[in-house]
């Protein structure tokens, strides 16, 4: 136990059992889905309690390996993945199927900060147009298959390391103005139901039952919850069945709707928490490595809270994000507790690098 | 010095990174605000609203359609009944892309060509978003196979339900109707009846025939449950619930083994038939051949079944006992003997027959049937040979306003008032009619014509029947009917007590002379002597033959039926037993040729049957043929 982070232990812990509760919940009663859930939490936690007890220079020797390894599988997929519903994301190989994209959300974050390590005494700006190349590179892959949820989340983890890195605020405004000039080009790139999904944003009405159906059953299970909720189990959007993928993307409405507004803004606090303790952990890192790293993996949390809780209320598009640490969901769990177990490896090895 | 320049640098990187990592920790306090008043708005401004909304998600009123009343014969036997199975339907507008969701099902269910052909037509004529069947009655294993799989297709749903079924098929479709989707037009009519709300929830309605006829007694009241619904419809539980309560049980007049009788008797023949019981008006029987299978039409005919119905030369959805319309010929010359009774004609009034007749100082020779004619025919002869000659003599004196006058007693020219919808009334010819139809004078040729049943006169089987059995109860009318007794879930109502809608007060001796007239016909030397060979009663009849007028320029015609097309139709009415008679009937057999040949047989197996209970051996059609004397 001695290189776990009690105060971080305790804010995800926190998390995770409000997961269990709302599963509950979302699932009509079935302590199976619970039961599953927890399962995914024990599995994830003797995860993140290896990487916690695993040396700096062994994550930072395993950057390059996991990277190349991830960018193989991700051609793989691009090559001959499995389709289903609709997107190529899926890898078979013969055991089990496995989403190498989940693989990149840890490696690409790891692989940028081992780049900007390796060149921190003589970083230009070439040394930022590799790293973006190293992070664009997977991502154009992700969008491809396509999975705009996890490419967004992979963007922004690699976008919070060349900021931390120190990105020139003018290349950082340069790369808004393309990005914005780049808008019509992006647009044809996506995919017909990712841009019905933006377009559902701005009036989801027009589709009622069709794709504007996730966003107005999401928002009417939030606003129908008011100050105190409906109370637990007593969501009616969540057990008439109203609400689409209540255990995993959507469980953030079942949450809202029977706790309320008071209920919201305890489980923003949550987040706050371990978010604030992340920022702690980055703050107190000792090596550029690691600072980069930490701040990425904080920042990161960060997005996939926002993302998941803006899409479900209606202020960003339904992207295929979870609520991290409570949507059900073994991959989401095991990769988010990865990224903690390296902030505690981080936190508590710092001493001994310093030396 | 260098030293101190790399620690600096150092100390500013740190000193910049955090600068950054605060800029962050601002950032995401600021998204993480920006949350705080979405939920704001959300959850404390707008909560009514979507308070409101989420309510209006769940309780939804959900009609619940009553079976439909069963039609019975008079002994019970059932002539439409429903019975539940499977059917697969689509809800369109929650399906993206139904091609590929019905071609994913047809790997799991059949569906053939024409379900599709079916299901797309539904879809074109369907009202506001419908669930729509793509198969019915589904076998056992293609649901249990449904069932396995159907998490696999939001959208499509496996429902039981009644379907209508007629076990008697053809033999009955003329009478019992059917039932088939609700469409734009009743719709629209339930709307001006306000009886639209009773049909929520109700896929089909009566289309023809004792279904139309009877739909309210047979629809029910449509009970209503308030539901917590999820978003696939479905529901979860009731709240409050109010009983639908079932369609009435029509028992009607009819004899069902009769009509399948009679329906059989016509072989391959086209016509109609129409039985009575003459004392009360009841209908025994009631043909139109050819028929077709209602069964069919209950789901929405396929296309190739419709073309085939639609385009036959036989015109098997003409409703040719109802709404038929024919020269009534030589089956008239009872009805005008009686008027000729009424009128003060003596039946011993005796003409010398030359084979024809020609009107006082006109040299146009109107020609009766047999060439050199009849010799000394007194009224009794004439309607045992059916002396043209004698017919067109009596007519002329008598004159159209006359014949007009006392015949429409008998309800020809106008509705029997039957209990079916798009009945035909016939014309009896008047010279104010003629005045108005044709805006010309009426002539005294065409009263001569009119004599015989032929020119100006048309009939449909129903009504020929109905005077018929009027005639057969001694000129006592009855309006003729098809229900007996509506059988209300409530108990029995008591059944229908028919009053007589007009008594002809025809002289004894009158109706007399005319029915042992008749029974003569049936007679060696009458006209329909195979109608009594060899019966244990007596019947009376009357053989008749409607001229066929060509076919129109024009028209579709099968070059090898022309001739079948063109031949006369044949006639035969007749009701037994004679002294006391218990049935009564009109028989049509189009292009039949004479009376006495085809029809009047027909006539006598259902007597047989009706009387004796006699299940006539079928016979080929050939046999029947063959002509007896002309008419």
């Amino acid at each position: 136990m001695a290189h776990l982070d009690p105060v971080l232990l305790l804010a995800i812990g926190l998390l995770m059992l409000v997961s269990l509760v709302v599963l509950y919940s979302a699932s009509g009663g079935n302590l199976m889905r619970v039961f599953g859930q927890f399962t995914n939490i024990l599995v994830a936690c003797v995860a993140m309690w290896l990487v916690a007890n695993m040396p700096l220079h062994y994550l930072m020797r395993s950057a390059v390996p996991i990277y190349i390894f991830g960018m193989i599988l991700l051609v793989c997929v691009a090559l001959f993945g499995d389709i289903s519903h609709g997107a190529r994301r899926w890898l078979n190989i013969g055991v089990a199927t496995i989403q190498p994209s989940e693989l990149m959300k840890v490696a690409v974050p790891l692989m940028m900060a081992w780049y900007f390590e390796k060149h921190e005494a003589t970083l230009t700006i070439k040394n930022y147009f590799v790293a973006a190349l190293l992070l664009l590179m997977p991502v154009a892959l992700i969008v491809r298959q396509p999975d705009l949820g996890t490419s967004i989340l992979i963007g922004a983890s690699g976008f919070y390391v060349l900021f931390l890195a120190g990105l020139s605020w003018r290349i950082m405004l340069g790369m808004v103005l393309m990005a914005v000039a780049s808008a019509p080009f992006l647009w044809s790139m996506l995919h017909e139901y990712q841009r019905h999904r933006i377009l559902m944003l701005l009036d989801p009405s027009q589709d009622a039952l069709g794709q504007g159906y996730h966003t107005i059953q999401g928002m009417i299970a939030v606003g129908s919850g008011g100050l105190m909720g409906k109370g637990y189990l007593h969501g009616t959007q969540t057990h008439l069945e109203f609400l689409p993928e209540r255990t995993t993307d959507f469980i953030f409405a079942v949450y809202s709707e029977e706790f309320g507004f008071v209920g919201n803004a305890i489980l923003l606090a949550m987040y706050i928490f371990v978010i604030g303790r992340g920022f702690v952990i980055t703050a107190n890192a000792s090596t550029y490595f690691t600072r980069l790293l930490a701040g990425s993996i904080t920042l990161t949390f960060f997005t996939y809270a926002f993302v998941n809780i803006g899409m479900v209320s209606g202020i960003l598009p339904v992207v295929g994000v979870p609520l991290p640490l409570v949507s059900y969901g073994g991959t989401s769990m095991l990769t988010l507790l990865l990224g903690f177990g390296m902030l505690m490896s981080i936190h508590t090895h710092k001493q001994l690098v310093k030396t | 010095m260098k030293r101190t320049v790399e620690l600096k640098n150092h100390q500013r990187e740190i000193y910049y990174f955090r600068f950054r990592l605060m800029l962050s920790l601002g950032f995401v306090l600021l998204m993480m605000l920006i949350l705080l008043l979405r939920f704001a708005y959300l959850q404390l401004m707008k909560h009514d609203y979507f308070q409101t909304m989420a309510e209006s998600n769940r309780i939804a009123v959900v009609p619940i359609v009553p079976n439909r009343g069963l039609i019975l014969d008079r002994n019970g036997i059932v002539l439409a009944r429903n019975y539940s199975g499977y059917t697969l339907e689509i809800a369109s507008r929650k399906v993206a892309n139904l091609e590929a969701t019905i071609n994913e099902l047809s790997t799991l269910v059949d569906i053939q060509p024409k379900d599709r052909k079916r299901f797309k037509k539904l879809l074109a004529e369907s009202r506001n978003f419908d669930t729509l069947p793509i198969r019915n009655r589904l076998s056992d294993k293609e649901v249990a196979r449904f069932a396995a799989q159907s998490y696999r297709f939001p959208g499509v749903e496996l429902k039981a339900r009644l379907f209508r079924e007629y076990p008697f098929g053809e033999a009955t479709s003329h009478l019992i109707g059917y039932i088939g989707r609700i469409n734009e037009k009743d719709i629209h009519r339930l709307e001006n009846d306000d009886t639209a709300s009773n049909y929520r929830g109700s896929d089909y309605i009566g289309k023809t025939g004792l279904e139309q006829r009877y739909e309210k007694e047979l629809h029910g009241s449509t009970g209503f449950e308030q539901v917590e619904v999820d978003a696939g419809g479905r529901a979860v539980r009731a709240l409050t619930r109010s009983a639908p309560k079932s369609g009435n049980t029509l028992r009607l007049t009819l004899d069902a083994k009769l009509q399948e009788v009679a329906a059989n008797a016509f072989g391959s023949f086209r016509g109609a038939l129409v039985a009575i019981d003459p004392n009360n008006g009841e209908i025994l029987a009631f043909i139109s051949r050819p028929g077709y299978d209602p069964n069919l039409f209950i789901d929405g005919i396929d296309s190739d079944n419709w073309e085939a119905l639609n385009t036959s030369l036989d015109v098997p959805l003409n409703n040719r006992a109802l709404r038929g319309q024919y020269p009534m010929g030589s089956t008239l010359k009872p009805f005008m003997a009686l008027a000729g009774l009424y009128y003060k004609r003596s039946p011993t009034y005796t003409i010398n027959d030359p084979g024809y007749y020609t009107l006082p100082g006109n040299r146009h020779r109107y020609r009766d049937w047999k060439e050199g004619g009849h010799g000394k025919v007194d009224m009794f002869k004439s309607i045992v040979v059916s002396c043209d000659t004698y017919y067109y003599g009596l007519a002329t004196e008598l004159g159209i306003d006359r014949i007009h006058s006392y015949l429409s007693k008998f309800g020809f020219g106008k509705k029997t008032g039957v209990d079916m919808n798009g009945e035909a009334s016939g014309l009896l010819p008047s010279a104010e009619w003629k005045m108005k139809r044709h805006k010309q004078i009426w002539y005294p040729g065409d009263t001569v014509s009119v004599g015989i049943g032929q020119g100006y006169n048309l009939v449909t089987p129903l009504q020929l029947a109905s005077a018929t059995a009027t005639l057969a109860n001694d000129g006592v009318a009855y309006r003729p009917h098809f229900v007996k007794q509506i059988q209300r879930s409530s108990g029995n109502t008591p059944e229908v007590k028919p009053e007589p809608t007009l008594d002809l007060h025809i002289e004894p001796q009158n109706i007399d002379l005319v029915k042992r007239a008749m029974e003569a016909v049936t007679k060696p030397g009458g006209t329909a002597v195979r109608a009594s060979a060899g019966a244990p009663y007596r019947i009376a009849g009357k053989t008749g033959t409607a001229q066929v007028i060509g076919m129109k320029q024009g028209e579709k015609y099968d070059a090898d039926k022309i001739n079948e097309y063109n031949r006369d139709h044949a006639w035969f009415i007749a009701f037994a037993p004679a002294e006391k008679p218990r049935i009564a009937l009109a028989v049509l057999v189009e292009n039949g040729g004479h009376g006495g040949a085809t029809a009047a047989p027909i006539a006598r197996k259902v007597f047989d049957y009706y009387l004796l209970g006699k299940i006539p051996k079928p016979l080929p059609a050939s046999a029947v043929k063959e002509g007896d004397q002309s008419d």
